[in-house]
């Protein structure tokens, strides 16, 4: 058997591959990180690195969002080709989007407070979230699938909504409403930097305490239950997680969809094991690496200075399709 | 000891387990037979807290199942469901390693893996023990699931149909080890089984259900009776009585 040969001496054998795949990432991601600072830069070094380093910051923080809500999300639902998307998350993005601009005019949203706009709008997400699952858990009807189905629906809801106030809105504020549909590192606000850096701290450390209660989760309902883990407890709370996640990613840059599927799936194939606590630290820092990385050969080596998200979307529909054909064909 | 009290579940008009109470004392392996959709599989998962009652009361060794913390229960009793898909890449000790959870919250201790290994050789997962879980065969997947609920050294065991995937030799060996399991350490195992001869052969008590209710309950020579088969099972089964071991024949 070959596999035999790959783990030979069982937990020994496999203890040190963990450590070296973190160091090779991290001195991967670091070197991505220094290299989108300093290529290219002509001119004043204060202001070069200032405006970089705000992109770098926003990339750092999107992809450690995007990367911990997904793997968190997919190990509750059991489903790994799942993203906390499916709850709806980036249409109500849009909407609340479309609604600013369409009832107070794009140049009057331009105008407010980005810290007041940036908590209303994570506020919303939040407060979305939490009812759903407030109503979902408290009325009786249990079970995940079931949440992810109203989600679902509620993201139709959402969309046909601003769908229909784009159409009926003005056409040139329709380009400012679509403009702001797909995630662009290039107008982060530094202010909201800082304050989404606070939050994601936050949740990190009550995911950090709770690492191995995610082992048990990913065992599934019934075998997390028998080993004394209060699942719908443990669920809820990854959940508004989640939800706190993507709420600040989203409003940062917008909504990065495959983002999360692309790393979570690439990181449980770098990692042959099951514990949190090597595979978030792992996804972080590819995700990182790939937005960093990404933009750097887009914005200097190919010469665009178009959204990374889209090219993001287009890879992460590609490597979705890719899941998909593959589990099928087994 | 666990107590049913009164105990029913239903799905919206549809009742599964109709009102049923009975008490299963501590100590020995006491089997669920009965066709399928008798409720057997349901007042399990009910007795282990893994589906909420529609109205009654289970108590284990005192404790209300549906208001003691998951924890504390799960020091007390394991559950093994039929089929156990696991996505994440598990070796068979990690999967073992597993049911020290309640134990130790996953920080092994000394102790804890004395039990892990211990599991292991009683098992004779020994050999695989390194492997991950998706490249095992069904019936060594099955065996490594009961290595783990083993691992959880609760008092009470509980499995629904732990034979599920295994061969006759691995049947057999299965319940060679879970009599010693009860009589070696005192435990209490409590199997769904469809394999009525495996009931009788190696069971301190059987009980039978029939339409979500306990139709019969008591020892093998009881059980395992042209009547109670026909009447739980509708079948006509004759017992012959070989060995000392009361087989029913009801394959043609």
């Amino acid at each position: 058997m070959p596999r035999d040969l790959r783990s030979p001496g069982g937990a020994a054998g496999r203890a040190a591959s963990p450590v070296l795949l973190l160091a090779t990432l991290s001195v991967l991601t670091v070197a991505s990180v220094v290299l989108f600072l300093t290529v290219n830069a002509r001119g004043n070094w204060g202001f070069i690195l200032g405006f970089r380093g705000t992109k770098v910051a926003a990339m750092a923080l999107v992809g450690y969002a995007v990367a911990v809500s997904t793997v968190l999300f997919q190990t509750i639902t059991n489903n790994r080709i799942l993203t906390p998307s499916i709850m709806g998350f980036d249409v109500l993005y849009r909407l609340i989007q479309t609604v600013l601009v369409f009832q107070l005019g794009s140049a009057a949203v331009a105008g407010i407070d980005p810290r007041l706009r940036f908590g209303v709008e994570v506020g919303a997400m939040v407060a979305f979230s939490w009812l759903l699952y407030r109503w979902l858990f408290s009325g009786g009807v249990r079970g995940l699938h079931l949440l992810m189905l109203v989600g679902i629906v509620f993201g139709v809801l959402f969309r046909s909504l601003s769908g229909f106030l784009q159409r009926i809105i003005d056409p040139n504020e329709f380009l400012v409403v679509q403009d702001r549909m797909f995630a662009s590192f290039n107008r982060v606000d530094a202010h909201l930097l800082a304050v989404s850096a606070v939050v994601i701290l936050a949740v990190s450390v009550v995911i950090w305490r709770r690492m191995k209660v995610f082992d048990v989760l990913a065992l599934g309902r019934e075998a997390a239950i028998n080993l004394g883990v209060d699942h719908r407890r443990a669920v809820t709370l990854v959940l508004v997680l989640v939800s706190v996640l993507v709420s600040v990613s989203t409003a940062l840059v917008g909504p990065v969809t495959f983002l999360g599927l692309l790393v979570a799936n690439f990181a449980y194939t770098l990692v042959r094991t099951h514990e949190h606590r090597v595979i978030l630290p792992v996804a972080v820092l590819l995700g990182i690496l790939t937005l960093t990385g990404g933009q750097l050969i887009l914005e200097r080596v190919m010469g665009f200075n178009s959204a990374l998200g889209i090219v993001i979307e287009f890879l992460g529909g590609i490597a979705f399709l890719f899941i998909l054909v593959r589990r099928s064909a087994r | 000891m666990i107590e049913v009290r009164n105990t029913s579940k239903s799905y919206g008009r549809t009742i599964v387990v109709d009102d049923v109470s009975i008490t299963l004392p501590a100590g020995g392996v006491i089997s669920l037979i009965g066709p399928n959709g008798a409720g057997k599989s349901t007042l399990l998962s009910i007795i282990s807290r893994l589906l909420p009652m529609t109205a009654g009361t289970v108590t284990v060794d005192g404790m209300d199942v549906t208001t003691t913390p998951g924890d504390v229960l799960a020091r007390r009793l394991s559950i093994l469901r039929q089929d156990n898909q696991i996505l994440a890449r598990l070796t068979v000790r990690d999967l073992i390693a597993f049911g020290r959870y309640p134990h130790s919250k996953g920080r092994l201790t000394v102790e804890d893996r004395g039990h892990i290994e211990r599991v292991i050789d009683y098992l004779d997962l020994g050999a695989v023990a390194h492997r991950f879980l998706d490249e095992l065969s069904g019936g060594q997947r099955q065996r490594a699931f009961i290595a783990m609920v083993l691992c959880q050294d609760t008092e009470y065991i509980l499995l629904d149909e732990p034979l599920n995937n295994l061969d006759v030799k691995h049947a057999v060996a299965m319940m060679a080890l879970f009599r010693r399991t009860a009589d070696a350490f005192g435990k209490t195992v409590i199997l769904v089984l469809h394999d009525i001869n495996f009931a009788s052969c190696y069971s301190d008590r059987i009980v039978a259900m029939r339409d979500g209710r306990i139709a019969y309950e008591g020892p093998p020579e009881a059980i395992i009776t042209t009547d109670v088969i026909r009447d739980v099972y509708g079948v006509e089964a004759a017992i012959h009585e070989i060995d000392g071991q009361r087989i029913a024949l009801y394959f043609r």
